[in-house]
Parts: C-alpha cells; sequence; structure tokens
C-alpha cells in the first residue's frame, strides 16, 4: 500500500498549487466562454420571449396594439417593467386610440397531469372574459391537450362573463352567460382551467377595481 | 498508413453498432426515454449531444497532458459543462420553440453518463485525431438510436413522422407511446430486438464451426 | 398550504421523477436488485436531494441573480462538493449511519435526478419552503419506484422467463408498466 503510493509520488506527484492553478485556470475559461455565448445570444432570446408574450397578450386581448406591464406591490398597480422574482405582475392593454381595453391575466395551477399556465384577457367595462391562451402544460395528449387544440373550447373564453362564477357544464346542457362546454373525455382539464380563472379572478378583481380610480386613467 | 486509416474508421464505425451507446452499453438514458416523443425532438437532442461530446472529446484529448490525474474528472466536467451551456443558449437563441419542449433536458446532458465516460475512457489516452474519430462515431450511434426510438414512438403514438400525416384520419393513434410509459416499452422492445439479432448471429456462428468441423 | 400539498403529491406519485420524467434511471436499473439496497439508496437520495434544494436556493437568492449564466456550473460544483463534504461529516459523527448510507453518496450525486431536481426547481421559481418539499416529495417517489422495483424483480427471479429478455429489456418493460400503473394517480389532484 505505501510503497505502491510512493511510487505514485516518485512518478512526479503534481502539488496541490498546480492542480488549483488548473482547476482555476479551466474555470476562468469556461466563464469567459459562457459569459461571450451568454452575450452573443441574449438579445434575440429576450426579444423573442417579449415576442411570444406580447403575441399572446394581443391575442387574448382582441384589437389591442400595444401593452404595458403592471406590477401589484403596496395595494397599487404600477408600471414597472423590470421583472422582479416574486413580482404579481398583470399587462394592461391599449388600442390604437391609445385607451384602455382591458388586462391580460396569468393563472396557473394543478390540471390533470401537471401544472398548467395560462394567460386571459379580461375586460372590466363588460365584466366579460376575451380570451384565453394556455402558455404551459402536460396534459394527457389526445384528451387533455383539447383545452389548447380544440378550437371550439377556446372560442369558450371569447365573451365569457365572470359573474357569478365560470362554470364548465357538459355538452348539450342549458348554460348561462358564465358557463363554458366542457370537452368530453377531458372533464378534469376543462374543470382545471375554469378553476385556474376562477382563482385569478377572486385575486385580481378587487385590486383592479380599486386601482381603477380616476388616478389610473393614462 | 493504410492501417493508420483502418483505425479511425474502426474508432468511428464501433460505435454506431458494436459499442452502440444506448443499444448495447445502455447508457445515456434520461434524455433517451424523456425527448423521444417525437423524431423531431430526438433529432434536435442528438444534435445537441453530439456536439458537447465531439467538443469536449476534442479539448480533453488535445489538453490531456496539462491535466494532473487528480483534478482530472472535475476538469473534464468544467469542460462538458461549458459546453452544455453554450449549446443551450445557442438553441435557445436559434430554436426557440424546440428548445421549449427539450427544457431542463438540455442541461441535463452534462449528467449524461456516456459523454463523461467516453472522456476518461477514451479521450483521456489517445490522440486528438482517434479521440474525434470515437467521438464522432458514439455520438452518431447515440443520434441513431435517439433517431430510432423517436421514429417509433411518433409514427405509433401520432401517426406522423417529423409531423407528417402518415396514415391518414382513420388511423387511431396509440396514446400511450408518446406517453412515458412508451418510451420505456419501445426501448425495452427494442433492446429485445437487438439482443435476438446478436443470438440469431452467434447461433449461425456456432453451427458454421460445427459444420466445417464435420466437413473434415 | 395546498400549494405545497399538490408540490408533494405531484413529485410524490403523479409526476413521479423516474416514471414520468426519466430521471435517475441509471440508479433505478442498476441497484434495483435487491430490496434492502434499494431501501437504503433511496433514503440516501431522499436525504442528498434536501441538500440539492437548499444549495440550489442559497445559489439562486444570493448569487446567481447577478450571473444567470453561471447557472449549470454551480449547480453542479456546489452539490458535489456540499455531499462530499457532508460524506466526510457524517463518516467521523457516525460510522453507522455512514456505513448504511456513506456508500451511495458519492454514487448518487452524479445521478441526473439531483441535478434535475435543481433545474426543475429553478425553472418553476420555487421559494426555500417549495424546494424543500419539492425534493422531499421528488426523493421519496424515487425511493418509492425503486422499492416497488425491486420487490418485482426479486420474484421475477424465481419465475421461468426465457433467457433472452432476462436482464435490462425485460426491467424496462417492467418499468413501462410500472409507468402506466403510476399514469392513474393523474387528476388525483384536480378530480374534485
Amino acid at each position: 500500500m505505501s510503497s505502491s503510493r510512493n511510487t505514485h509520488v516518485g512518478k512526479g506527484d503534481p502539488g496541490s498549487l498546480k492542480l488549483i492553478a488548473t482547476l482555476s485556470f479551466a474555470g476562468l475559461l469556461s466563464g469567459l466562454i459562457i459569459v461571450l455565448a451568454y452575450e452573443t445570444t441574449l438579445p434575440t432570446i429576450t426579444a423573442y420571449k417579449a415576442k411570444v408574450l406580447e403575441e399572446a397578450v394581443f391575442k387574448v386581448l382582441p384589437g389591442v396594439t400595444s401593452m404595458q406591464r403592471l406590477v401589484y406591490r403596496d395595494r397599487a398597480l404600477t408600471v414597472n417593467d423590470q421583472v422582479q422574482k416574486g413580482d404579481e405582475a398583470i399587462f394592461s392593454g391599449f388600442d390604437a386610440s391609445g385607451r384602455l381595453v382591458g388586462y391580460a391575466i396569468p393563472g396557473a395551477g394543478p390540471g390533470f397531469q401537471d401544472t398548467i399556465r395560462l394567460l386571459y384577457g379580461y375586460i372590466p367595462e363588460q365584466r366579460k372574459i376575451s380570451g384565453m391562451e394556455i402558455l404551459e402544460s402536460r396534459e394527457t395528449p389526445g384528451l387533455g391537450d383539447k383545452i389548447y387544440k380544440d378550437p371550439a373550447f377556446v372560442a369558450n373564453f371569447e365573451s365569457l362573463s365572470v359573474d357569478p362564477e365560470i362554470r364548465a357544464i357538459k355538452k348539450g346542457k342549458p348554460k348561462a352567460a358564465s358557463d363554458i362546454d366542457a370537452i368530453t373525455g377531458a372533464t378534469i382539464s376543462s374543470k382545471a382551467v375554469v378553476r385556474i380563472i376562477n382563482e385569478a379572478n377572486r385575486l385580481w378583481l378587487p385590486r383592479l377595481e380599486q386601482a381603477s380610480g380616476p388616478e389610473a386613467e393614462r | 498508413m493504410a492501417k493508420h486509416k483502418e483505425d479511425l474508421h474502426q474508432e468511428f464505425i464501433k460505435g454506431i453498432w458494436r459499442d452502440n451507446p444506448v443499444f448495447v452499453q445502455v447508457l445515456g438514458m434520461c434524455p433517451m426515454l424523456a425527448v423521444t416523443n417525437t423524431a423531431v425532438n430526438a433529432l434536435a437532442m442528438g444534435a445537441a449531444t453530439f456536439f458537447v461530446l465531439v467538443g469536449s472529446s476534442f479539448l480533453v484529448s488535445s489538453l490531456r497532458l496539462w491535466i494532473p490525474r487528480q483534478v482530472r474528472i472535475s476538469t473534464y466536467i468544467i469542460i462538458i459543462a461549458t459546453f452544455v451551456t453554450v449549446t443551450d443558449f445557442t438553441l435557445e437563441a436559434l430554436v426557440p420553440k424546440i428548445h421549449k419542449e427539450l427544457g431542463a433536458f438540455i442541461p441535463l446532458i452534462v449528467v449524461n453518463c456516456m459523454i463523461l465516460g467516453r472522456q476518461e475512457a477514451f479521450a483521456s489516452r489517445n490522440s486528438v485525431r482517434l479521440a474525434v474519430m470515437d467521438a464522432l462515431g458514439m455520438a452518431a450511434g447515440f443520434l441513431f438510436a435517439l433517431l430510432s426510438l423517436g421514429t417509433v414512438r411518433e409514427i405509433l403514438g401520432e401517426g406522423k413522422l417529423f409531423g407528417f400525416s402518415l396514415f391518414g384520419p382513420d388511423f387511431e393513434p396509440w396514446v400511450i407511446m408518446i406517453l412515458p410509459p412508451g418510451g420505456f416499452l419501445t426501448l425495452g422492445l427494442l433492446l429485445l430486438f437487438f439482443s435476438w439479432v446478436k443470438e440469431r448471429k452467434q447461433r449461425l456462428e456456432q453451427r458454421l464451426t460445427q459444420l466445417e468441423s464435420e466437413a473434415q | 398550504m395546498n400549494e405545497l400539498l399538490w408540490i408533494f403529491v405531484s413529485a410524490l406519485l403523479i409526476n413521479n421523477f423516474v416514471l414520468s420524467y426519466f430521471l435517475g434511471l441509471c440508479p433505478f436499473l442498476g441497484v434495483s436488485g435487491r430490496l434492502d439496497t434499494a431501501f437504503r439508496l433511496g433514503l440516501a437520495t431522499i436525504f442528498v436531494m434536501l441538500i440539492t434544494a437548499l444549495c440550489s436556493w442559497f445559489l439562486n437568492t444570493y448569487v446567481l441573480v447577478y450571473a444567470p449564466y453561471l447557472r449549470l456550473i454551480s449547480f453542479i460544483v456546489v452539490i458535489a462538493s456540499t455531499v462530499q463534504f457532508i460524506e466526510m461529516v457524517i463518516k467521523k459523527l457516525s460510522p453507522a449511519l455512514f456505513k448504511a448510507l456513506g456508500i451511495f453518496l458519492p454514487l448518487i450525486t452524479t445521478n441526473c435526478a439531483i441535478l434535475g431536481l435543481a433545474i426543475f426547481a429553478t425553472n418553476r421559481g420555487y421559494g426555500l419552503a417549495e424546494g424543500l418539499v419539492f425534493a422531499f416529495g421528488a426523493g421519496a417517489g424515487f425511493t418509492l419506484a425503486l422499492v416497488l422495483m425491486a420487490g418485482i424483480r426479486e420474484e421475477v427471479e424465481l419465475s421461468d422467463v426465457p433467457a433472452l429478455i432476462r436482464g435490462t429489456a425485460m426491467n424496462l418493460i417492467i418499468a413501462g408498466i410500472l409507468s402506466m400503473a403510476f399514469m392513474g394517480f393523474a387528476g388525483l389532484f384536480s378530480a374534485t
């Protein structure tokens, strides 16, 4: 045992200084390369992310041509483009003449398989939802994924009243203005979408009402 | 010189078939199963792994005389992680849609045991040319395996290949194939097929030697 | 509270790391031959996952805010060295515990489930409590899958299986069936 260690040392064991030097050199070089790649790709990535978000907002709020990011802090909504961790943010959409059309509100919650993330448009004047877009989900292909692949289901959310509460009802049953058709074979996914929107409504609608005083006008 | 060329050729070929990292060595399973629900995803994952493996092998074998034995694993990991991070950013900038589908599995290329294994077993002991040939072969073998799994799963699970419908609207897709269980089952059956081919070949060779000895 | 319960149940059953995300397959196929080893490996994994959650939360909150591009490299380096350090501490303080868990610790650190945990927790923006619950659920889910697999494999050892299919091919097919069974947990949380 000891002899083998000795021969090993005899072979020219590098001192710990050399080991540290090698590792720090490798770390330094790798850091340099990574920063370089990051700086080169960052503009493209940020631009794409902004584009995707903008497209989603414009889709759920028909007629909107520009948007602002609003952050809820200290019981007030303020325009803030700086994304921070733990932010509670929504988006306000304006039409071509600069008039406020409505808000795009994000929501998330458990679906059939994994967490569903979505964005929906809300028009405060009419107390109606104007559109819904699923941002992220892992629902079952062919069944649960109809929550974004089935145009008929998505169309449910164009002009949907939020009062008293949205409900998912079996196809063919009589419906109120706040009811949607559940997807046959994917009732749980449909209800999950409805629940996420209801929860977000409970959180945001009072805040929007409170904030929509005259000082919030632009 | 001719013999040398033969060697290079051998190093390349072995990764694709005889020592295929997935079907024979059963390495790199996580990305193998997680992202092969469609052929396109499989191709993107294969390409990313290809770049990382060939790049790391090249760097490791060219630096092999300067890396002290004691810290070699840490150095390899730093090298591999650098390549993976660069790949991650590049894919996000170039093909954001595919990047989103592959998601967390691109950073996980770092812990693909196949890549570290090639550095330790081959690149750190051989010349740059051999190491790159070996990496090319292994990466191609990995790509081949990913692609065959992705193709089978997409055809059966969606009735499509690279997004194009194959069987028309009357085909009822086997949804299970693009779900997690389908990954396990497809790879299990493919492995079974490979060992069946191998056994048949062995039996054939046995028969041949038997016949030869009988003829004498 | 509800949120934490969903994270836990999701990581444990519905989106099991092994059977749904394919993370940690190497130990799952390699060390699931015997029940007691599988169980101890599972416990060691839970332990390492909790440490990982702690490390990644710390890195995310205090370091990576300034340098997000170093995420991958710092995760690997910090997690591996922390686990190695703790391994040494356990060896010193409690040889019995080291005997039970110790040999598995270095093996686990290079396991994709660990890095996967850190990356998933970051992508989903989990805080400290959520991260720890997620880690515990994922580790327990890994243990559950491993123990189930080991139990089945011990039984299969004794049954008459054609030689051709024995080995990895059969284990993968068993895993496929287990994964199918776990799909039954989907909807568990949102069925109300």
